[in-house]
């Protein structure tokens, strides 16, 4: 049926063009290893679901490397940092691979999706190299699935659950009450709703649905029937992404009033389902409102490069870059062994909050405070970004830091030696 | 559950599908007329929401709604003068790469422009709110939908099928060459479909900015649905896409209805290969000579 021929000429100019092309990219492999810079590479999902909150990564581990260059650099060597799309698990381990064998980076930076997460960890853990997660929350990956090399500045799935439960329980909405939950069809989803389960039954209350939604799902309305048919007394958010955005405008749409509650958010999402449509209350990691100087400058620097407040995601790589250097710094040396001997003694940072972080040695989960939000009515409002008001910190000032976090009978971890 | 509740999801995924009949149709045309099978649909879809969040500042939603489809149907007609034509006559595997990279220039420009966060935009004030049909209540917002897809639909049929153009372009599906020994150029037939079909899509678009996120990569999301919708309907038969359009929304909307939401998706593909297995050529394919 095609009726167009090859000739001499057009098969020459094809070749030429490749030739070109690859003459395009051939000066990465020649990319001298000079030793007076030290390398991060920083991998995290730029396109897919997850890319608007990747693009806030990039942001802001742009800045981290802006700010730490001006003031010495690491060891008074200038950071050099590489980025790339990690795309999807088998993807990320590829250019994990490339990043430290090739490129020689002194650690790994980033990740949203957990899928990813594990593969680039096994990359870590087999060259020995330093990998940082700043967006995988899935309890697996600090369980079942933990790896010497890899620490946790994201916070797991069970922190989540237990601080904004905290919220639900003091509005009487557990105990005896019927939640219909919604959770994204993937590995992320199906360790939330593991462990929110976990929680309700602890807690006295049981689910009258609980639906799983197919990540390419994009429309609500027969969920939405469901729901009012089954009237619950809390519908409960274990979606990621854009569906979070598309569920809120459409709870909206369909003028339901039930309480909503999330275990899982970010807040770009909240942003992007905007005024009016933006309900319920929500776990976070941080967020822009927090009262710390820390917090204020950070905002600050990231709103007069980019135009636009920090989101959570952005918190996450910006924290763990400058948690590196400073540990770089420290110890005057950028050896994955020694950085992670340091972070299991317990070594103490700033992480823009009102306590002090450090990893927990038994999961190498950061043990940080965390916030829970709730929407603010639409006649408060009064700008695009702040949206709702915040929980103080959680855990109190007199709590320990560990509360929150998944306990040994809830989430095991033994490093593979 | 009910027979209420079941009687609601059925509607309700009748509904759905009519979302996925306005870039299907445009899918559908483009094809049977041109052979070009145009991945790039998405994307237009995609401009026509994001044009909505830019003009409505100044001309409202309503504005909106008459100049983005307009907007993104001149575009459509620039881009069949320019990339479209030089693909007619060749293999349809050419055409498809072109729309494929097409589809993602266009994604990341989208991503250039207004960046990667999705985008907020909301229901205007006067078409929200809740209708009650019986005892069915339902968006009011999506009942407008409805009857301007509807309305889209019939016309769209009725200019294919009552005008001369319609028949002109009929018989250009059938057999180009011949519509040519009779003296008539098929070019400006050509550019019109093209724009008639990619305007549906941004049509849709505008419609649907209030209700899903908007993001750069949004275009992607429709299009494998839209596909699906027109390999079940049958190349070329325009009752076999709105049939098969409602039939995969329906399925969909059962499928949450009765407790299976995670098979939803997979479901629609599975109609897909049963279909394609009893009837190769589609629910109402016709036999289009030039393409067996």
């Amino acid at each position: 049926m095609s009726n167009n021929q090859f000739t001499r000429r057009s098969l020459l100019k094809t070749a030429g063009g490749i030739a070109l092309v690859s003459g395009i990219s051939a000066p990465a492999i020649l990319r001298a290893q000079s030793a007076d810079v030290i390398r991060i590479g920083h991998l995290t999902p730029r396109t897919g679901f997850l890319g608007p909150l990747g693009e806030y990564a990039v942001m802001a581990i742009d800045l981290a490397v802006e700010e730490i260059n001006a003031s010495g650099g690491m060891m008074g060597k200038k950071v050099e940092l590489l980025k790339e799309d990690s795309v999807n698990p088998q993807t990320a381990s590829t250019k994990a691979e490339r990043m430290i064998e090739r490129d020689k980076v002194t650690c790994i930076i980033g990740e949203i999706s957990s899928a990813s997460c594990l593969t680039i960890a096994q990359v870590a853990s087999r060259t020995k190299t330093l990998f940082i997660n700043t967006g995988g929350n899935s309890d697996a990956l600090r369980g079942k699935d933990c790896q010497r090399y890899m620490f946790h500045v994201e916070s797991q799935n069970s922190m989540y659950v237990k601080t904004v439960g905290r919220s639900f329980l003091r509005d009487g909405l557990v105990k005896g009450k019927k939640w219909y939950s919604l959770t994204a069809d993937y590995a992320f989803g199906h360790d939330l709703l593991k462990v929110s389960k976990r929680f309700m039954e602890a807690n006295g209350g049981n689910f009258a649905g609980d639906d799983l939604v197919p990540t390419d799902a994009t429309d609500f309305s027969a969920y939405l029937l469901k729901i009012r048919e089954a009237k619950p007394d809390l519908v409960v958010i274990n979606l990621a992404g854009n569906q979070i955005t598309n569920f809120l405008k459409q709870y909206a749409e369909f003028g339901l009033t039930f309480p909503v509650g999330g275990f899982g958010f970010d807040t770009a999402l909240a942003w992007a389902a905007g005024k009016g449509n933006f309900v319920g209350t929500w776990p976070v990691v941080w967020h822009h409102l927090i009262d710390t100087p820390g917090t204020k400058a950070f905002v600050g620097a990231f709103t007069k490069k980019y135009n636009k407040p920090p989101e959570n995601q952005a918190w996450g790589d910006y924290i763990a870059t400058k948690i590196v250097a400073q540990a770089v710094n420290e110890l005057k040396s950028a050896e994955s062994p020694k950085i992670i001997e340091h972070f299991e003694k317990g070594a103490k940072f700033d992480v823009l909050k009102t306590r002090q972080g450090y990893f927990r040695g038994s999961d190498h989960q950061l043990m940080h405070e965390m916030y829970a939000v709730t929407a603010l009515p639409a006649d408060k409002i009064k700008n695009q970004w702040d949206i709702f008001a915040s929980s103080p910190p959680v855990p109190g000032p007199n709590e320990d830091l560990e509360v929150i976090a998944a306990t040994k009978e809830e989430n095991s971890c033994v490093f593979p030696s | 559950m009910s027979a209420m509740l079941l009687t609601q999801q059925v509607l309700n995924g009748l509904l759905d599908g009519v979302y996925y009949l306005l870039i299907a149709l445009g899918l559908s045309l483009i094809f049977s007329l041109g052979g070009i099978v145009n991945l790039a649909h998405g994307a237009f879809y995609a401009i026509g929401a994001y044009l909505t969040l830019v003009l409505s500042p100044y001309v409202g939603f309503g504005g909106s709604f008459v100049a983005a489809p307009v907007a993104v149907a001149l575009l459509g007609m620039v881009i069949e003068r320019t990339l479209f034509r030089r693909f007619y006559r060749a293999d349809p595997i050419l055409s498809l790469l072109m729309t494929f990279g097409l589809a993602m220039v266009a994604e990341q420009l989208l991503r250039m422009i207004f960046g990667a966060a999705p985008l907020s935009y909301s229901i205007p004030p006067w078409l929200r709110g809740q209708v009650a049909l019986g005892s069915f209540i339902y968006s009011f917002y999506r009942v407008v939908l409805i009857g301007i897809a509807a309305t889209c639909i019939a016309g769209l049929w009725l200019l294919l099928n009552k005008t001369a153009f319609g028949r002109v372009v009929r018989a250009g599906v059938q057999n180009p060459d011949m519509v040519g020994a009779l003296g008539i150029s098929l070019q400006p037939y050509m550019s019109a479909v093209a724009a008639l079909g990619i305007g549906l899509a941004g049509l849709a678009g505008v419609l649907l900015a209030p209700i899903y996120s908007i993001h750069p990569a949004m275009g992607q999301e429709i299009i494998t649905p839209a596909f699906v919708v027109v390999v079940i309907g049958g190349l070329g038969s325009f009752w076999g896409v709105v049939a098969a359009a409602l039939l995969v929304g329906l399925v969909k909307g059962v499928m949450v209805g009765i407790g299976y939401s995670a098979a939803s998706t997979a479901a629609i593909y599975l109609l897909m290969l049963l279909v394609l297995l009893f009837r190769p050529r589609g629910l109402f394919g016709e036999r289009i000579t030039r393409f067996e």
